[in-house]
């Protein structure tokens, strides 16, 4: 009965995905279409061959944990696939920007077209999976109960999966709304939507089985992550599709109405997606990392009030002297000032927790990890704040800086976490005893910390310096700088950039290979004796 | 109330909460950090009261300050030209020579000129001035519309082949063989005539006869140029839209018209006497 609805469903959406391919007006949307109609007619195949015989029993049986843990399993894979992905156009890109020839005078190349599809990839490939996963396998743990809901975990993660390759596809194609971090088309912002509901639905479902009497704080962050990612992603995407075949869509706001809403999304994309959810993964990782009590649990609640109450008003500290009221701004950058202690909340909690555990650092290349994505996340919340005060952002506002801002969150914040939780998992998940190599996680943390600093450093410079070149005027007052002289004096430190973008790529590289042999249970032959004799 | 249980290496009390093996300290919120978040939000409360902060039905709060951020670029602008308003208007009333002459004025039109070009006319012409394939180079001695300081300043003015200016410049090169006019071999045998004129072609009495007629008339008969009819030197070497073979024979077939917006509704008069001269001091001006 079940398999019979599911099949026609497939089916349904694979005729009308059939059609779509059909009558698409643009490219983008029928190449997605046909993406769609290819994974529903997997979908098809999938339930015939393994639903409609019983015999096979469920797929995913408990196991050995009780928990549901495939599907962690397969959000580790997604999320270091994902990552190397993105790392991969973010490296490429930032050689195109010192070396423009690398577009090679075609549209899918170009950097316009490469740039969203860093952007999501990193963000929404890397960091979603990696979110959705730890969160998946958090909320089991930390409420002693089974993810709710059955296979709707499944359908969240394919979903998702699904949601990426159509952005990517279509973005390489020109399907853009031209929104930053929600480019996506009208048809995959609908997916997405249902699929977040499923998620939602998954996290709270298992949060309300829960056996623990109370909800462990990294629980609050990751529902605090999902819903206003929710409520988020609806408002910036509402507009009206042009028709129901092509990619086309208006947006519901127009003016300084649309930026405003462009840059509440944005800045709580940053301050729910890439902080909230990933602090979520900090209380849970660091603890369990050096086996110690979380610092402080009056400060996780206070801090935790305090940063989802103020980062909802930060955004409009990135249209300082524009078009929007002077009102707006103020308060944009007042909240944004605020909100520096309670986001340093969440850094004095994870550190301070390695109380009694310092000496851990020197020989626990993971916590190392942890620890300092702790500290990048402390100094970009300072940084932050301080971007946004006025005349702070007068020089910095469309400079460089920004970009280096964002990275030393990206990078070493979310990137060098994710990494630690991945290190976390990987052994317990495939039944490991202990990672394959540890050498190898110094090396990737030292080769990732080195690209992060090169990367910060460069676009300090290139920032400041145009941001200066920028203002330059001459006794008389007028301006010294064109726009190409600016452009030109960045130019070393673009390569810079784009070599500290090849030092972190290849740390990640290092990280795949040691992952992977620790899934197949093996220890590096020059480690096996020493580690355990040190253990 | 349960005993409280303690941490034994800090003796901090916990929580007694416990989650996959995580336990909470209840260490009380550091005092510089509350300190330090309060600050921030008096400093806040006070900062709304001096500026524009909090919206109402209709409006928003002013400040006590009276600050506005149109306001202050509208002073920040209003001081700028303030300062420099004698010496602009003395500008706008000299002539070039007398420009020259002066070392002030010389000194003033020099650096405006420079921040002119630099905002408005390195997008094409370069930074530098040295163009581009479809944008002249400003620094040679090769003059479409002429070098002396009045032809820079009418060109600037009025712009080139610009619907919008009446006086704007212009010239049409007919498109010989998309109108059919010449067949493909007689285009190629006059464009090796005309890259002849500057010894880079193999020159031919073909070439010669349909250049006597179809060309000479604009571009002169040793390729000298017509400045007054708008047709380009042939002679000198200096390719606009490139100097190779096939770039001259597709010039030939479907004809050139490059454009440049006339100045004049952006430019005030003295903005535009600077930038000419300028231009001119940059170049080999006539």
């Amino acid at each position: 009965m079940v398999t019979g609805l599911k099949l026609s469903i497939y089916g349904l959406i694979a005729i009308f995905a059939a059609m779509a391919a059909n009558w698409g007006h643009d490219l983008a949307y029928r190449v997605n279409a046909l993406v769609v109609l290819a994974a529903a007619a997997i979908a098809f195949w999938w339930t015939m061959t393994r639903e409609a015989r019983p015999a096979d029993g469920p797929t995913d049986g408990p196991g050995a944990s009780g928990y549901m843990d495939d599907v962690v399993r397969a959000g580790v894979i997604a999320t270091v696939i994902w990552g190397i992905v993105g790392f991969a156009a973010g490296t490429y890109i930032a050689f195109q920007l010192a070396f423009p020839v690398l577009n090679w005078d075609l549209p899918w190349t170009s950097f316009g077209r490469l740039r969203p599809l860093h952007t999501s990839a990193v963000i929404f490939a890397f960091g979603g999976n990696a979110l959705i996963c730890t969160s998946f396998y958090i909320v089991q743990r930390t409420c002693a109960a089974r993810l709710w809901g059955g296979n709707l975990a499944w359908y969240v993660f394919w979903g998702y999966q699904l949601v990426i390759v159509l952005a990517a596809t279509s973005y390489v194609l020109g399907g853009s709304e031209s929104k930053e971090y929600a480019e996506p088309a009208w048809h995959i912002d609908l997916l997405l939507t249902v699929v977040w509901v499923g998620y939602l639905a998954v996290f709270m479902g298992t949060l309300i089985r829960r056996k623990e009497p109370h909800i462990y704080v990294a629980n609050w962050f990751f529902l605090s992550f999902i819903v206003t990612v929710a409520m988020l992603h609806v408002v910036r995407n509402a507009s009206v599709p042009v028709s129901i075949w092509g990619s086309t869509s208006y947006s519901a706001f127009a003016g300084v109405q649309d930026a405003l809403t462009q840059w509440w999304y944005g800045h709580n994309a940053v301050g729910f997606f890439l902080t909230a959810g990933f602090l979520g993964m900090m209380y849970y990782f660091v603890p369990k990392q050096c086996e110690r009590p979380v610092y402080s649990y009056r400060l996780s609640i206070i801090h935790f009030w305090a940063l989802i109450f103020l980062y909802i008003w930060a955004g409009p500290h990135h249209l300082h002297y524009t078009a929007l009221p002077d009102w707006a701004q103020t308060l944009g950058m007042v909240f944004s000032i605020i909100l520096w202690m309670p986001s340093w909340g969440g850094m004095i909690n994870g550190l301070m927790t390695l109380q009694g555990a310092w000496d851990k650092l020197r020989t626990d290349p993971v916590l190392r990890m942890l620890v300092v994505s702790v500290g990048f996340y402390g100094m970009a919340t300072f940084e932050g704040p301080m971007m946004s005060i006025k005349a702070v952002n007068s020089l910095s506002h469309y400079t460089d800086w920004t970009i280096g801002h964002v990275h030393s969150g990206a990078l070493g914040w979310n990137g060098m976490i994710t990494f630690g939780a991945l290190y976390f998992l990987v052994p317990r998940l495939w039944g490991a005893a202990r990672l394959y190599s540890l050498s190898l996680v110094s090396w990737h943390f030292w080769l990732a910390t080195i690209g992060i600093v090169l990367y910060a450093a460069s676009m300090w410079v290139t920032g400041i310096m145009e941001g200066l070149m920028w203002r330059e005027t001459d006794a008389h007052g007028f301006l010294v700088n064109s726009f190409a002289d600016t452009v030109a004096a960045k130019m070393p430190m673009y390569v810079v950039r784009a070599l500290g973008g090849v030092l972190y790529i290849t740390g990640a590289l290092i990280m795949v290979w040691n992952l992977w042999q620790t899934a197949k249970g093996r220890v590096r032959g020059s480690e096996a004796p020493a580690a355990v004799a040190a253990e | 109330m349960a005993v409280p249980e303690r941490d034994e290496l800090t003796g901090t009390e916990t929580t007694q909460h416990e989650w996959d093996g995580i336990t909470e300290l209840d260490t009380p919120l550091p005092r510089w950090w509350l300190w330090t978040f309060y600050i921030t939000i008096i400093w806040g409360i006070g900062y709304t009261i001096a500026y524009p902060a909090w919206p109402l039905v209709t409006s928003a709060t002013e400040g006590v300050l009276g600050y506005s951020s149109r306001m202050q670029l509208a002073e920040t602008i209003e001081a700028h030209e303030a300062s420099r308003q004698e010496i602009t208007q003395r500008v706008g009333k000299a002539d070039f020579s007398e420009i020259e002459a002066d070392t002030e004025l010389d000194d003033f039109a020099q650096a405006g000129g420079a921040a002119i070009f630099r905002t408005y006319c390195s997008q094409c012409h370069g930074a530098g001035g040295a163009g581009a394939p479809g944008y002249p180079n400003l620094r040679d001695d090769d003059w479409l519309w002429g070098g002396a300081h009045e032809d820079i300043y009418l060109t600037i003015r009025n712009g080139i082949r610009w619907a919008e200016n009446e006086e704007t410049r212009d010239s049409a090169m007919p498109a010989f063989g998309a109108d059919e006019i010449l067949d493909d071999a007689q285009i190629a045998a006059v464009a090796d005539h005309a890259l002849s004129l500057s010894g880079a072609g193999e020159a031919s009495a073909e070439g010669a006869e349909i250049y006597a007629e179809n060309c000479a008339a604009c571009h002169g008969d040793n390729g000298e140029g017509v400045r007054e009819l708008g047709g380009p030197k042939l002679s000198d070497g200096i390719w606009l839209y490139g100097g190779e073979r096939e770039d001259v024979i597709r010039t030939i077939t479907y004809s050139r018209a490059g454009a440049m917006p006339s100045w004049d509704t952006r430019l005030t008069e003295a903005e535009i006497k600077q930038v000419t001269h300028y231009v001119h001091s940059r170049a080999a001006g006539e």
